[in-house]
């Protein structure tokens, strides 16, 4: 088994009094997308400012590629690819010239033409970077974190300020790059990108990493209770509910179910329907908390939780 | 940046470090110089404000400086060598200081950081810049003063020599100060309102727009202070008479307390730069 890509124990990060990150430990093996997820302020910058060597920390181990980060010199660097939140100043300067330029900081940079067309530049390669649109520009960033053929990428908020279409591209660019092989390291605030991308999420709040999982389980989120869902209306609204297993929370009109046996419940549901001569249940649903579900209440159990503290 | 190559196996030998800061140097100076070219506004006002400043000047002022025999000099004899010192601290002081700010602020110095790319080879760019441009303005001045205002050129290798030599310091010396002074800036914005008011005063005290005898004492002894004063100095004697330095230099030209005091800044202002630059934005830690 080949070393993580990045290994923290105990990492902290203080400022004054304050403690951006308190304590946080995490392996990311290589070859794995990993999402950090977390309110703005929760230390998810900080967390990856640390591991891109761009601040010290205060306590605990870092590894990155099996180097201390805080340590990481130009060999070092020429193994990551970091792609920054903010755009540089390339106004007066093309496309093509730029990502050229950072290519000749690398020894071995992806060729320029991969590079344009992964990040889908292929149009804009001889415009100045002055009349690229804000997604266009973005491009450019997600193109510089690339030439240099990283083992590791660093993405921080990748997509925000694109258009979907633009996403669902920037997306495909990721998986690319990841199908050799390759660590990504990603935050981001919108969830379906962290499911569409990453193999496992971390939940960051407060400094803490409070859960880590895969998209599909994480906060127990496979497992969790189901909602079945329909419209009562006609017969189906006058006539007593069949027994089902599961506890109703609402309706009519719209009757909510919470199940963990959703299955039996929809043939139950079925069933009592037919026997009422509906062949149809209007609007019938059956939804399991989304990752932005599970993402909220693992945030909201944390601050209840850490105000219990507080309060005690 | 910690340098901790003797537990790393593969960092790059020494001899290819080296290579590789020239290379880089080289690519970095490109880029910078492509940038400048296109900026249009940047490439007007760089070379235009010294132009209109020796216009102005030569027309404005139109008189002569007698000498103690009854000698004279014309006026933009005599203040074409602060107009290009005072063009060189502004391509290399005030514009260093204010693109470097602005580009910290904008988070190019970051993206930077993250790559590669040897720190040094950032500077070594910057540098090459304001040399060109300050080479490039300098001939300006000296071509406008020598067609349209009869201002007279030295003869002789010796002369050009010594203007190279000022030349080189001054442009050293002020392009570090320029990126050590970037500390004193929170934010690009705000560069412009923190790096006119040093060069103001000093083109003033300095004996850029004035004759340098006509400074009160006090006023003098803070001009010696810093580079301008000396720069122009050095520009003098490449351009006037030995008569001028009796009135405003205290009889000699005093080469040698130039070349010290030049130099002097040259390595202050490197040991500032190294101590006390910042490669992030304040509040980036």
């Amino acid at each position: 088994m080949p070393d993580p890509a990045i290994e923290i124990r105990g990492l902290r990060k203080r400022y004054g009094t304050f403690e951006a990150v308190s304590g946080v430990d995490l392996t990311i093996p290589t070859g794995e997308v990993f999402a950090l997820l977390g309110p703005n302020g929760a230390g998810k910058t900080t967390t990856v400012e640390i591991l891109e060597g761009y601040r010290d920390r205060s306590a605990g181990e870092a590894r990155v590629l099996g180097v201390d980060p805080a340590r990481g010199d130009a060999a070092w660097k020429s193994r990551i690819g970091i792609v920054l939140q903010s755009t540089g100043v390339f106004d007066a300067l093309t496309v093509e010239e730029v990502i050229a330029h950072f290519a000749s900081f690398y020894p071995r940079p992806l060729p320029l033409e991969r590079v344009i067309t992964m990040a889908g530049l292929e149009e804009k390669r001889q415009a100045r970077c002055k009349s690229l649109s804000g997604g266009q520009k973005r491009r450019v960033d997600l193109a510089l974190g690339l030439v240099g053929d990283p083992e590791l990428i660093f993405l921080d908020e990748p997509t925000t300020g694109f258009d979907p279409a633009a996403r669902r591209q920037a997306w495909e660019v990721v998986r690319e790059f990841t199908r050799t092989g390759k660590t990504v390291l990603l935050t981001t605030h919108y969830m379906d990108e962290a499911e569409h991308l990453a193999d496992r999420v971390g939940v960051i709040v407060a400094g803490q990493l409070i859960e880590v999982g895969t998209p599909r389980e994480i906060g127990g989120r496979a497992a969790a209770v189901a909602h079945v869902r329909f419209r009562a209306e006609g017969t189906l609204a006058t006539a007593p509910l069949p027994a089902m297993p599961g506890r109703v929370e609402s309706g009519p009109p719209i009757v909510a179910v919470a199940t963990g046996e959703p299955t039996a419940t929809v043939s139950a549901l079925i069933a009592w329907a037919a026997s009422l001569g509906v062949s149809e249940i209007p609007e019938l649903s059956v939804t399991r908390p989304s990752l932005e579900d599970v993402y909220l209440r693992l945030i909201e159990e944390h601050s209840d939780a850490a105000t219990r503290e507080g309060a005690a | 940046m910690t340098a901790d190559n003797a537990i790393r196996t593969d960092a790059a030998p020494r001899g290819g470090n080296i290579r590789q800061v020239i290379r880089l140097s080289i690519a970095r100076t490109g880029m910078e110089l492509r940038a400048f070219y296109r900026t249009p506004e940047l490439v007007f006002f760089t070379f235009l404000l010294p132009v209109l400043f020796v216009v102005i000047f030569s027309t404005v002022f139109s008189g002569v400086i007698r000498g103690p025999a009854g000698e004279s000099v014309g006026f933009p004899q005599y203040f074409v060598a602060g107009m290009i010192a005072a063009g060189v601290v502004s391509t290399t002081f005030t514009s260093l200081a204010t693109t470097i700010s602005i580009e910290r602020s904008e988070g190019l110095l970051k993206r930077l950081a993250g790559t590669p790319l040897p720190r040094s080879s950032y500077f070594i760019g910057k540098v090459a810049l304001a040399t060109i441009t300050s080479a490039i303005q300098a001939a300006i001045i000296l071509a406008i003063g020598a067609l349209l205002y009869g201002v007279e050129l030295p003869t002789g290798p010796v002369p050009w020599l010594v203007f190279t030599w000022v030349f080189l310091i001054g442009v050293a010396s002020c392009s570090l100060l320029g990126v050590a002074y970037t500390r004193l800036i929170p934010d690009g914005s705000s560069a412009t309102a923190i790096v006119q008011p040093p060069y103001l005063t000093l083109q003033f005290i300095s004996g850029v727009f004035f004759q340098y005898s006509e400074i009160p004492p006090w006023l003098k002894f803070v001009a010696s202070l810093f580079p301008l004063k000396w720069m122009v100095q050095g520009f003098r004697y490449v351009f006037l008479p030995d008569w001028v330095a009796v009135d405003d230099y205290g009889g000699e030209w005093h080469m040698e307390r130039v070349a010290a005091v030049l130099v002097a800044w040259t390595v202050a202002a490197f040991v500032l730069s190294l101590v006390y630059f910042r490669w992030e934005r304040p509040g980036d830690r």
